[in-house]
């Protein structure tokens, strides 16, 4: 029997974003489905009970409202695309200089289909991205960073919590303010609430450094200076040629060599200095995560599906793309359909969030006899 | 195992040195108490010990203090995290995580223990505070004692030889702090530790006191035991007064103590009957029905009813949670409440101007905004459209003498309570509310909130105070109203509803159970009477 346990948020995060890289190689509506259908399928199958748990419903929404939007906005200012018109806005006439621009006018449907699949895509995108959120708990995820990136992660994690704690001093002042009567006006009552939570913050925030430093927060091991120097070395080298390659692969009247192979040395030599940085840092990890064989499946089913459907947009890519102009029925690739389908695999790949329950074979108490 | 060898701390911008030549040594295993009034040094005393004085709060230090073999000029606090455990005054706001579990071992983290050896600790520690079925909760949730435990359990998972506790049970109702205690007490005598507590309620530690650190005020510092230190001193809690004018000796630490030699005192007082102390009772002044208060689906009031006559004061008290703060502002026309009717002097509040209620909140300084005390009571005496100095007139009462060019934020607790109950008596509202006063005072303080509530009342204004502080109640209240759960489950006079209770009876009840005193001026007025009669 498999037992429960939370997947490491590292291989949910690979697992999602290899879907929205596949979604994001197509405007097929059938697959763009399929594609949502399946991180659907997979949250629904492994979600924990949990508050970072609850958001996927938002992200469904947030993805309808961008479909909508968009359709609106190619209707408003760009109907006009291709010869089936569906119905005629009235048109605000602009002066001679805007020529070019149109708000209004008719509609076809070639237009607001094109711009329901660039929709569509991209709330594709939302929901893949949503998953990863709702399956992995994003403080876990902070952990889970090399030992050089420990306080940064230290110092998200704290800002999340304060968030929160600025809401309810700042409910707390205010009840306190309508205590004082309503004397002061708008500006006045930006000032009556602003600084008492301020200070509080201020508060809370030297409180809570003290309570960390006594926890032995910040305690470094001692580094040799040469160690030292090279970390530096490596980090600056690494960061300057990081930028040189990504103005390289970004202007194209720049020399090919400046690019990716700057970018590629860049993000080696800046690996090389977090590495290396992170010896600084003394300290351990409480049950930390494990990366077991379900973590390689559930990622290694992410990059499958992102690399079959990279490969197919490359070599045979009209399916993906379905034709506008002749208007035509976008159709169901077999290769694409059958790689997105197997991204629900998770859904048994990663473990239970929870045991199963089998009234069947609960314990049934023996009965109780009764005294004659 | 903690040594100051002539410690003088001085902070920057201080005239005068907070700790003055301090020379003194903590045995291994002593739970040590540090006593002394606001101000005197207590904090500054604990934070010497593992170094947040002067690492981290800045200031001078001159002379050593030593723990464990270690210095703490060289060791920063985070180096000796192995050594001393820290838990500061409020437990929420020295977490680092969300959950029990990893908040225990987040020192363990730090000090890069390995993997096995934190999970064995952890549940260690979990079993010997008592928090097991609390591991996956998250420390927003927990009840202020549960915090509280977690909190000295997250210092404990390093396995400190040192445990520095600053006001422990200051926030805790009196089972909550029994429960505090008495795992602190579990750690000294199973595990050796030493433990340094600072503490303002000494009725509550000082039995399980081996010796008191006595900070006069003036910056020095006497280590003695804790007879010794109390038989003269005026901070001395209840029980040890009782053994002061009975005569007793040696004298009681612990009320089991005292009921040993209580024996004479009981015959000596049988003759007289403790003085009739409720006010004779008027027209209700404050008239409350069906009060009901709900945060979503948590029932925080549940059919309240209350009436108060003018001239008393109502002392309400209750565990964490069952709903006296949000009693205290169902009263005011500012507070929330979903049903029920509130009326002050026949008239609803909300209708009348200035508004006849005063509410002092939990945290005062949540309704000082303004640079200085001057300007306070500026903005007090215009919102209430009283003429100017009224409500520094009110403060010269309260506390006198107060610089008015002082910044809120620098008053002592008590200054600024003074201060927060000075604005909301601008308006001289007949109705009085305080929620949670004795917090932070030490017991000047506190003596003197006790006697500027007792003039309030004689002025003919109603006064009700939610508070854990039992001795404060025995003293102050004339009618004592108990709450559990959102509801009332006793209401009467102090001596009936105090006496009968395990957890909220005052020492002196405790000692003379089942007779009805509860305070020892009580007593010694008695007694004076029945000498005089003679």
């Amino acid at each position: 029997m498999r037992l429960p346990r939370p997947l490491h948020p590292g291989a949910w995060w690979v697992w999602a974003l290899g879907l929205a890289t596949a979604a994001s190689r197509t405007t097929n509506p059938v697959l763009l489905l399929l594609v949502g259908a399946a991180v659907a399928y997979v949250v629904a199958a492994r979600r924990a009970e949990a508050p970072w748990a609850r958001g996927f419903k938002v992200y469904v929404c947030l993805g309808l409202v961008v479909i909508a939007v968009r359709v609106a906005f190619r209707m408003l200012l760009d109907g006009q695309y291709g010869e089936h018109t569906l119905f005629t806005l009235p048109e605000l006439p602009l002066p001679e200089a805007a020529a070019g621009i149109r708000i209004g006018g008719p509609v076809s449907l070639e237009g607001v289909l094109a711009a329901a699949y660039d929709g569509l895509r991209l709330a594709i995108l939302l929901l893949c991205v949503g998953a990863a959120n709702v399956l992995a708990n994003p403080k876990r995820l902070l952990k889970a960073m090399p030992a050089a990136l420990h306080e940064v992660g230290v110092a998200v994690t704290i800002a999340l919590s304060v968030a929160p704690q600025l809401v309810e001093s700042g409910q707390r002042v205010r009840a306190a303010r309508r205590l004082r009567g309503q004397a002061g006006r708008r500006f006045r009552a930006f000032r009556e609430i602003a600084l008492p939570v301020m200070t509080d913050a201020l508060d809370r925030s030297l409180l809570l450094a003290a309570a960390m430093d006594s926890r032995g927060y910040g305690r470094t091991a001692a580094v040799p200076r040469r160690t030292r120097l090279l970390t530096g070395a490596l980090l600056l080298g690494g960061l300057m040629s990081i930028c040189i390659g990504t103005y390289g692969l970004l202007d194209s009247t720049a020399p090919r060599s400046l690019g990716v192979p700057m970018l590629l040395g860049g993000v080696a030599f800046g690996w090389a200095g977090v590495v290396l940085s992170g010896r600084r840092v003394v300290r351990s990890r409480y049950r930390p995560d494990p990366w077991g064989t379900p973590e390689w499946a559930v990622a290694g089913v992410g990059l499958l599906v992102a690399a079959v459907m990279i490969t197919v947009s490359t070599v045979d890519p009209a399916d993906l793309y379905p034709s506008l102009q002749p208007l035509r029925w976008p159709t169901l690739p077999i290769l694409p359909a059958v790689a997105i389908s197997l991204g629900t695999l998770p859904a048994w790949l990663a473990p239970p969030v929870r045991l199963p329950v089998n009234p069947a074979r609960t314990p049934v108490r023996p009965p109780v006899e009764q005294p004659a | 195992m903690i040594r100051f060898e002539h410690v003088t701390i001085t902070y920057p911008d201080a005239s005068e040195p907070t700790l003055r030549d301090v020379d003194l040594t903590i045995a291994e295993g002593e739970l040590c108490v540090v006593v002394g009034r606001t101000g005197a040094g207590k904090s500054t005393f604990l934070g010497a010990i593992n170094g947040l004085v002067p690492h981290f709060t800045g200031g001078h230090l001159a002379g050593r203090v030593v723990v464990d073999g270690r210095d703490t000029r060289t060791h920063p606090p985070r180096e000796l995290a192995d050594v001393v455990g820290m838990v500061g005054q409020d437990p929420l706001a020295g977490f680092v995580t969300d959950t029990v579990e990893e908040e225990l071992a987040y020192a363990m983290e730090q000090l890069a223990v390995r993997g096995p050896v934190m999970r064995k600790r952890v549940e260690e520690t979990l079993d010997l505070l008592g928090i097991a079925e609390l591991r996956h909760r998250a420390l927003a949730t927990l009840s202020g004692g549960q915090q509280q435990r977690v909190a000295i359990g997250s210092v404990l998972t390093p396995h400190p030889r040192v445990l520095v506790l600053d006001e422990p049970t200051s926030a805790l109702d009196p089972t909550a702090a029994e429960d505090v205690l008495a795992a602190v007490s579990r750690l000294v005598h199973d595990l050796g530790i030493t433990v340094v507590m600072a503490e303002h309620r000494l009725e509550r530690v000082v039995h399980h006191a081996d010796q008191v650190v006595l900070l006069e005020g003036d910056g020095s510092a006497v280590r003695s035991a804790p007879g010794l230190v109390l038989a003269d001193s005026e901070l001395a809690p209840p029980v040890v007064r009782l053994g002061r004018l009975a005569g007793w000796d040696p004298l009681p630490l612990s009320v089991r103590d005292a009921r040993r030699e209580a024996g004479p005192l009981r015959v000596q007082l049988a003759s007289c009957h403790p003085l009739p102390e409720v006010p004779s009772v008027g027209a209700p002044l404050l008239v409350a029905t069906n009060l009901v208060v709900r945060y979503g689906d948590l029932l925080a009031l549940r059919d309240v009813d209350l009436e108060v006559p003018a001239g008393q004061v109502l002392a309400v008290m209750g565990r964490n949670g069952s709903g006296k703060s949000s009693l205290l502002w169902a009263l005011h026309p500012a507070g929330r409440r979903q049903g029920g009717s509130v009326t002050v002097e026949g008239q609803e509040p909300a209708e009348v101007s200035p508004v006849p209620v005063g509410l002092v909140p939990q945290t005062p300084s949540d309704l000082l905004y303004l640079a200085t005390v001057a300007e306070e009571c500026g903005q007090a005496d215009r919102e209430t459209g009283q003429p100017a100095g009224t409500c520094r007139a009110l403060l010269n009462r309260l506390v006198p003498d107060l610089p008015p060019d002082q910044h809120p934020r620098d008053l002592s607790e008590g200054q600024r309570l003074a201060l927060v109950l000075a604005v909301q008596l601008t308006g001289a509202p007949p109705l009085v509310l305080l929620d949670e006063p004795t917090r932070g005072l030490d017991h000047l303080a506190k003596e003197r909130l006790t006697v500027v509530l007792g003039e309030l009342a004689a002025a003919g204004r109603a006064v009700i105070v939610a508070t854990h502080d039992v001795e404060f109640v025995a003293r102050t209240a004339h009618r004592v109203l108990v709450l559990a759960d959102g509801e009332v489950v006793a209401d009467g006079p102090t001596a009936e509803v105090v006496v009968s209770s395990p957890a909220f009876a005052p020492q002196v009840a405790k000692v003379l159970h089942p007779d009805r005193w509860l305070t020892v001026d009580e007593i010694a007025a008695a007694l004076d009477g029945a000498g005089a009669s003679r």
